[in-house]
Formats: structure tokens, C-alpha cells, sequence
């Protein structure tokens, strides 16, 4: 054993300044808290909330409990970013590939998109969506349908509702596909290992993906109908849609400048993943033989993704995170509903805001073990 | 000469479809430059729905029949090389001109010609276009806040003397070139606080925070003449020992009324906002966040294993939630934790949670330098007897820092877009000033003209970093 002071000496100090610190809050806290006759503790989750929520994806009114309101506030910031991830996603791989288009006007374009966009701040461009751009809709009995089903209103999309019967069967339909075609799949790469036969694999996944489904409507008995918002009066000046499906304009606002913002930094992900793969390797694989969408398919898009995945992982974490800028333009999010209206309610400011910040890491943290794996799944395998 | 083959345009009937081409390029172009500037439409005779797309057809044909591969005429072959190389580019091209052409009216007609300047109350405002009578009106309260009229010359001031003081580097001889890393670490944020805490605010507002900051600094330059060996029981103990006897053994109560400044009226930090209040929160967080990171970089790349778990902790910690629940944290849950008699100024939590939140960012991106650098330097600087903090101090962290300089430049460019967050605690810097005047019963309905204005203030703060890193980085890249 050779412990020498210098190495203890240290590691003491600091880790006794951080006690410290910790001790020197907590002590605060409880001084604090017994003369303002606050009692500390989550029995307050139990209790009925009575406040009301704007939009919701579960049932919920005042007469639920605070954990209920804390369910329907991480629901929202949930749906937003995972809307917000899937909409940046696409955008940002045609941006990015644009970028590296060789027509000069698509590439400008595209480099002036990523240069605007990602330069404004995020809370500005939320701002201007919700009181400037969404501001100057039409009233909903001025709006007109597009194809005949979507009104863009003032109070937000509305769009049809599906009416599903036997839903059951057509979700078991589909999965039954995603199994197939996994089966499938490897199946066709035994085939070619073994034998060097080559299965449209392809085509046999989007066949199956359309035709189990198609099935399931004509045999399976399911049905689906549609409900189409139709206008309203209420009182003379004062008309809604009803039916259908309404997104509220907070969560239009927010989900289209989350997702241009985040398209940008997902685009330079893109363009730097495809740029980093070597031009001999596009030359070499061309030279075996290999058609141009074997070279994209086989040579260059597994090396890109190794590059493109952990930049882009953080950037699904930032959507997620910037989607607590919700509370700035009252979409009903985990901090609007729970840091903000609950905290309002019960004063519970330690209990709250720490249950917030737990949540917002446990989601985080989630989703980079996601991405962890999946990087991992698809890393160089060295041997 | 034979028939010629319009399926298969080639260079033995090069004029005629050259001639051809262009003519129905530019005819498709013209037809759209017309229909969006002077609102004629000369396809009018024709059904809608063709008439939409006649422009379209007739340019995309005009580009096919000019798409001749090594025509001999320089231009064209540019032409073609870069918007016309296959069909799918010849329309991606079109449309994107068309959407040019379409959009340039518009906009322009909004920002200038339909928009008006004059006058000072809403009634100029009937145009179409936008009202910058609006941004006129309010643009001491968009720079300022709500500071006092008869006060900014104060803010101008201190930021022409930082901007000033900070371009010092330029202008430095051979001679003092080696100092100016010293005045730029320790000297220069001393005097910009003190400007900004003494000029701006004219009272003893950061008063408690200032010892930190004196001691602090103070320690730093006595810690250059410290022999090495004692340098860490030094850090440990002295910048306390200093703030302890600065705050309860030097500076007396009637020493702060000393510090007042004679003839400058006190602003509270409630009262400052607008831009200004941006540069100031930028500023300070930039200061602070960067020791903060690089301390905690260092710590998570210690050997001491208690020392890294505390380091990871801290950096996975900001790392994992949103600014806006640390500024919640800082508003409401923070003076909870404090002695009940124990105020800090919000503009001040605001600031300690923003470093905070923006360090453990720094923090990551120099470890990233940090772990890029050979191992090999890290022995040769071992091999010639140098203890920990002199290796970091004159091998690794410069070669680091200068590895990572677009990150660090990403993460302040981030740090400034996260400034409007502040309204959270209830500071009101430019976008939250222009909340408050969208709500201004006189002005109502002008929210587009003000959020625009302060888009393009934003985009050009950021660009400009963004492009001065750009030229950092180019500097300073060495071959390794």
C-alpha cells in the first residue's frame, strides 16, 4: 500500500467542500422552511389539483390528482419532441444532403437556410411563429378547407379524426408485418452469404407492409371512417370547428420552430458525416462493380452514420430539452403545467422543481443509452 | 443537314438549340418576373391549372434542350455544370428561381416600399407594409430597458471603454505581447466588472459579490510568485481566507457609501434590459463559464477517482436538464437554500446559474480537446520534470484550447441565444422588452415589425461569431 498524503489530501478537501456546501444548503432549507411553516414531502402528488389543462392526451380536469396534471405535462413535452425529432430528422438529411448537391442554386439555398435558421435564437423564432405568423390566419369561419378536410384557423389545425372498428386487428396486422419482414431480411442475408443470391429485399418489405394491412380491412373486418370538423356557431361573432381532430396553435408554433431550428444543426451533422467518408472509398467500391445505389446503400451510408449518430443524438437531446421553452407561449408542457401552475398552487418549490429536473434527466439520459446502443450496434467492430 | 432529333439535343445542331433553349428558358423566366413585379399574366388565355405550370414546362424543356455536354462555349458548360445536370436538378433550378423571383416583391414591398418611417404615433401606420415608426418610438427601451433616459450615456460609455480596452491586443508591441494573456484573463474582466458594477448599476448592488471577485483575482496574481510545490494548499486556502477578510475586516459599511461614486444616481438590476442587458448576461457568463468549465474538465480527466466522480456528476447534471428549469431553480428554489438574511441580486442568480448551466458545455468540449491530444505529449512534458499544473498550464492546455476553439465558439454563439430565457426570472432583456411593448395598449398589432427587428440584431451578433471563429480557427491551426 503506498498511500501518500498528496494523493489523499485532495480528494478530502473537495469532496469535504462539496458536503459542505450540501450541508450548508439543507440546513438552510429546513430553517427556512419551518419559519414559513412549509413541511417538505411528496404527499401532495395525491392530492386533487382543481386547476384546468388547455390540451391534453389524457383524460384530465381539476378533479384529478397533482401526479395526474404531472402525467399530462410530461405527455406534451413527449409529444412535442418526439413530432419535433421525427420532422428535424427529415428535413435535416435532405438539407444536408442539398448541401452537398452540386447545383450551386440548391446548395446556396441550403447554406442559407442553415445559416438563417440557426443563427436567431430558438425562444425568438417561437415568438414570431406564435404572436406574428400564427397571429395572421384566418378566423375560423373565414378559413378555407384545404382539400376539402384541413382547416387552418387562427385556434389552430384541424384536421379529420380516424374512426377505427376493430383497431385491434390492423395494429396486429402490422405488426405481424415488422416481424415478416425481419424475418425476411435475415433470411435474404443467410441466402447471400451462403449461396451469393440476391433477394429484392426491398420490394418483398413494402409489399408486405401494404399488403398484410390491406388484408386485415379485407378480411379482419376493420373499418375506418372519417370525422371531418365542420363549422359552428356559437353566438354571432363566435364560431369553432367541431369533430375532427384540433392541434392548438401553441403546439403548431412550437413544434415548427423547434424542428426548422433543430433541421439546421441536424443538416451540418449530415453534410460533415457524408463529407467525412472518404472519396476513395466511393472510387473503390464503384470500381468492383457496385451500382451507384449499392455504393450509396453498402459503402458510404454505414461509414457516415458512424460520424453522423452522436453529433445528431445531441441533438435530439437539445430538442428535447428546448421544448421546455413551450412555458413561453403557454403550451401545456411539464414546466408550464407542473414548475409553473402546481408550483403556483402548492408552493412546493424544492419537491417540484427538483421532480421536474429529475424527469428532464431521465429522459435525457434515456435517449443517449438509446442512441448508445444503437451507435455501438453499427460501430467498426475491431478484432 | 439533316432532320434534326429533338429527343436528343447534341453539338451537330448546336445553334439552333442553343438559340431555341435559351429562348424558352427566358421566356418561362420573363413570364414569371412579370406575373410577380407588375402582376400581368401573359398565359392568361389559358386554362388555370396550365397556366400555373406553363412557366415551368416551357423552362424545364428550354433546359433540356441547352443541356449540351462540351458545347465549346465557356458559359453555357458553367450553365450546365451547375443547375442543369440532370432533369431533376433542371427543375429543382427552376423552382428555385421562380420562388426568388416570386418572393423578392413581396418582401420588399413590406420592408420598404409599402413601410413607414415617419412621425412618431401609430397613425402613419395604414400601409401594408411594416411599421418601423414602431421600432423608432421604442428603441431606447429595446437597447436599454427600462433604465432612466438621462442615465444611458452611462452604458454607452462603459461598453465603448470595454470595447476599447478589449482591443488593446491589437495595438500591442512585441514587447507587452507576452503580458497580454494576463491582462486578458485577469485584468480586463476586473476592470469590465468594476465598469459595469460601479458605472452601470452606480451602486453597491454586486457589492458582496465584488470581495468574491477581488479576492479571487487578487489570489491569482499573488499565485504567480507562489513556489509550485505549495500552489495547491495555496488555492485552497487563500481566495477564502482573502473574501473572508475583505468582506468582515476591510470594507466597513461606510466604505460601501464610499463606493457609491459621487453624482451617479443607483439603478437597480430590475430596471436594466434590452439589448444591452444581453451583452452584459453574454459577457459575464462568458467570463466565468469558461475557468469553471476548464476546472471541471480537468477534474473529469483527474486520476484522483473522487475528484472525477464529482466532476462527472456535475457535468452530466447541467448537461441533462433545460436552462429554463435551472433558471426556474435559481428564481424560486435557490433563495430557500440561502440564510434568511442572505439576498442576491436576481440579475446576479441569473448570471451563477447561466455560468453554471453553459460550464458543464465548456467542460465537455475541452475534454474532447483534451482526450484528442497524443499521449506522447503528456510524457514529454512528465520526462522533463514538470508537476501537473505546469504541464497543463504551458503544454496541454494550449494545444488543447486551440483544438477546440469551434466548439468553444459553438457553445458561446449558444450562450448568447440563450439570453432571452432570462425572462424567467423576470429580467426583461430585447425580446422581453419587445413582449412587454406588443402588450402596449397604444401599439397593439405591431408584434411581426418587432420580432423582426430583433431577429436580424440576433443574426448579425451571430453570424459575425460565428465567422470570427471561423478565421480564429484558421489562425491558429497548426499541422500536427
Amino acid at each position: 500500500m503506498n498511500f501518500k498524503l498528496k494523493d489523499i489530501v485532495p480528494q478530502l478537501i473537495t469532496v469535504l467542500a462539496v458536503v459542505l456546501v450540501f450541508g450548508f444548503f439543507t440546513y438552510n432549507a429546513q430553517i427556512n422552511m419551518e419559519n414559513r411553516g412549509i413541511d417538505f414531502g411528496y404527499g401532495f402528488l395525491s392530492q386533487e389539483s382543481s386547476f384546468d389543462v388547455q390540451f391534453s392526451l389524457i383524460e384530465y380536469d381539476g378533479s384529478h390528482s397533482y401526479f395526474r396534471a404531472y402525467l399530462v405535462g410530461l405527455l406534451n413535452t413527449i409529444l412535442v419532441s418526439v413530432i419535433g425529432i421525427i420532422i428535424a430528422t427529415i428535413l435535416g438529411v435532405i438539407v444536408g444532403i442539398a448541401r452537398l448537391s452540386p447545383n450551386y442554386l440548391i446548395n446556396k439555398f441550403a447554406a442559407f437556410y442553415v445559416e438563417f435558421f440557426r443563427n436567431i435564437p430558438l425562444l425568438l423564432q417561437i415568438f414570431f411563429w406564435y404572436f406574428a405568423a400564427l397571429r395572421a390566419l384566418p378566423l375560423p369561419q373565414d378559413a378555407e378547407a384545404m382539400f376539402g378536410v384541413f382547416f387552418l384557423t387562427i385556434k389552430g389545425l384541424y384536421v379529420p379524426a380516424f374512426i377505427w372498428q376493430n383497431f385491434n386487428i390492423f395494429f396486429y396486422s402490422i405488426i405481424a408485418a415488422i416481424i415478416a419482414i425481419i424475418v425476411i431480411r435475415a433470411h435474404a442475408k443467410k441466402v447471400q452469404e451462403n449461396q451469393g443470391k440476391q433477394i429484392p429485399v426491398f420490394l418483398i418489405s413494402i409489399g408486405l407492409i401494404f399488403i398484410l394491412p390491406l388484408l386485415s380491412f379485407l378480411i379482419g373486418g376493420v373499418r375506418l371512417s372519417f370525422e371531418v370538423p365542420v363549422l359552428k356557431q356559437l353566438a354571432t361573432t363566435s364560431f369553432i370547428y367541431e369533430g375532427g381532430v384540433s392541434l392548438p396553435p401553441e403546439l403548431i408554433a412550437l413544434t415548427l420552430s423547434l424542428s426548422l431550428y433543430t433541421a439546421t444543426f441536424i443538416a451540418e451533422c449530415v453534410r460533415a458525416g457524408i463529407q467525412g467518408v472518404g472519396k476513395g472509398q466511393k472510387e473503390a467500391a464503384a470500381s468492383i462493380g457496385l451500382t451507384p445505389n449499392q455504393v450509396l446503400k453498402l459503402v458510404i451510408m454505414p461509414q457516415a452514420l458512424r460520424i453522423i449518430i452522436p453529433p445528431t443524438t445531441n441533438q435530439y437531446l437539445n430538442l428535447t430539452k428546448n421544448s421546455s421553452l413551450a412555458a413561453a407561449i403557454a403550451y401545456p408542457d411539464l414546466v408550464l403545467v407542473f414548475a409553473g401552475t402546481a408550483l403556483m398552487q402548492t408552493g412546493k418549490a424544492i419537491e417540484i422543481v427538483s421532480i421536474t429536473m429529475f424527469t428532464y434527466l431521465t429522459l435525457s439520459i434515456s435517449i443517449s443509452i438509446l442512441m448508445n446502443w444503437y451507435n455501438k450496434k453499427i460501430a467498426i467492430q475491431e478484432k | 443537314m439533316s432532320s434534326i432529333n429533338f429527343l436528343k439535343p447534341d453539338r451537330t445542331n448546336l445553334n439552333t438549340f442553343l438559340y431555341l433553349g435559351s429562348f424558352l428558358f427566358f421566356i418561362s423566366i420573363l413570364d414569371v418576373f412579370l406575373n410577380s413585379f407588375f402582376r400581368l399574366n401573359l398565359t392568361g388565355f389559358l386554362p388555370n391549372f396550365l397556366s400555373f405550370l406553363l412557366p415551368l414546362i416551357l423552362g424545364f424543356v428550354g433546359l433540356y434542350f441547352i443541356r449540351i455536354e462540351y458545347s465549346g462555349i465557356k458559359n453555357l458548360d458553367l450553365l450546365n455544370k451547375h443547375i442543369n445536370t440532370n432533369n431533376f436538378n433542371a427543375v429543382l433550378s427552376l423552382l428555385i428561381i421562380f420562388i426568388i423571383i416570386k418572393s423578392i416583391p413581396p418582401i420588399l414591398s413590406w420592408f420598404v416600399i409599402d413601410a413607414s418611417f415617419a412621425g412618431d404615433t401609430k397613425d402613419v401606420c395604414t400601409g401594408s407594409g411594416a411599421c418601423w415608426t414602431y421600432i423608432k418610438v421604442w428603441i431606447r427601451r429595446f437597447m436599454y430597458g427600462m433604465y432612466p433616459n438621462a442615465e444611458q450615456w452611462r452604458i454607452n460609455l462603459s461598453f465603448v471603454a470595454l470595447v476599447l480596452l478589449g482591443s488593446v491586443g491589437y495595438f500591442a508591441t512585441d514587447k507587452f505581447k507576452k503580458y497580454l494573456t494576463l491582462y486578458y484573463v485577469v485584468i480586463y474582466p476586473l476592470i469590465a466588472f468594476l465598469f459595469i458594477f460601479f458605472f452601470i448599476s452606480g451602486g453597491p448592488v454586486f457589492f458582496d459579490f465584488s470581495y468574491g471577485i477581488i479576492a479571487a483575482i487578487l489570489s491569482i496574481i499573488i499565485g504567480f510568485f507562489i513556489p509550485s510545490k505549495f500552489k495547491f494548499y495555496y488555492f485552497l486556502i487563500v481566495p477564502l481566507a482573502l473574501y473572508i477578510i475583505l468582506k468582515y475586516f476591510l470594507f466597513f459599511e461606510e466604505y460601501i457609501e464610499l463606493g457609491k461614486l459621487d453624482g451617479l444616481n443607483w439603478v437597480e438590476t430590475g430596471a436594466w434590459g434590452g439589448l444591452s442587458l444581453t451583452f452584459i448576461i453574454s459577457f459575464f457568463c462568458l467570463i466565468f463559464c469558461f475557468p469553471i468549465g476548464m476546472a471541471f474538465a480537468l477534474g473529469r480527466r483527474s486520476e484522483f477517482p473522487l475528484i472525477r466522480y464529482i466532476s462527472v456528476g456535475f457535468i452530466e447534471f447541467w448537461r441533462g436538464v433545460p436552462l429554463i428549469t435551472v433558471l426556474f431553480m435559481s428564481a424560486v428554489m435557490f433563495p430557500m437554500f440561502l440564510p434568511e438574511d442572505f439576498f442576491i441580486d436576481k440579475l446576479v442568480r441569473a448570471i451563477i446559474a447561466i455560468s453554471l448551466f453553459e460550464a458543464a458545455y465548456v467542460a465537455e468540449v475541452i475534454r474532447g480537446g483534451l482526450q484528442a491530444l497524443p499521449r506522447g505529449q503528456y510524457e514529454a512534458a512528465k520526462s522533463l520534470g514538470m508537476g501537473y499544473w505546469k504541464m497543463h498550464i504551458f503544454v496541454i492546455l494550449p494545444q488543447a484550447l486551440k483544438l477546440v476553439i469551434p466548439g468553444i465558439a459553438n457553445t458561446f454563439l449558444a450562450l448568447v441565444k440563450d439570453t432571452p430565457l432570462i425572462f424567467v426570472v423576470g429580467l426583461l432583456e430585447i425580446v422581453g422588452m419587445l413582449n412587454l411593448a406588443k402588450t402596449n395598449p397604444k401599439w397593439l398589432g405591431f408584434a411581426m415589425e418587432g420580432y423582426v427587428f430583433a431577429a436580424i440584431i440576433f443574426w448579425i451578433i451571430c453570424y459575425a461569431m460565428s465567422k470570427y471563429s471561423y478565421n480564429l480557427e484558421q489562425k491558429y491551426k497548426t499541422d500536427r
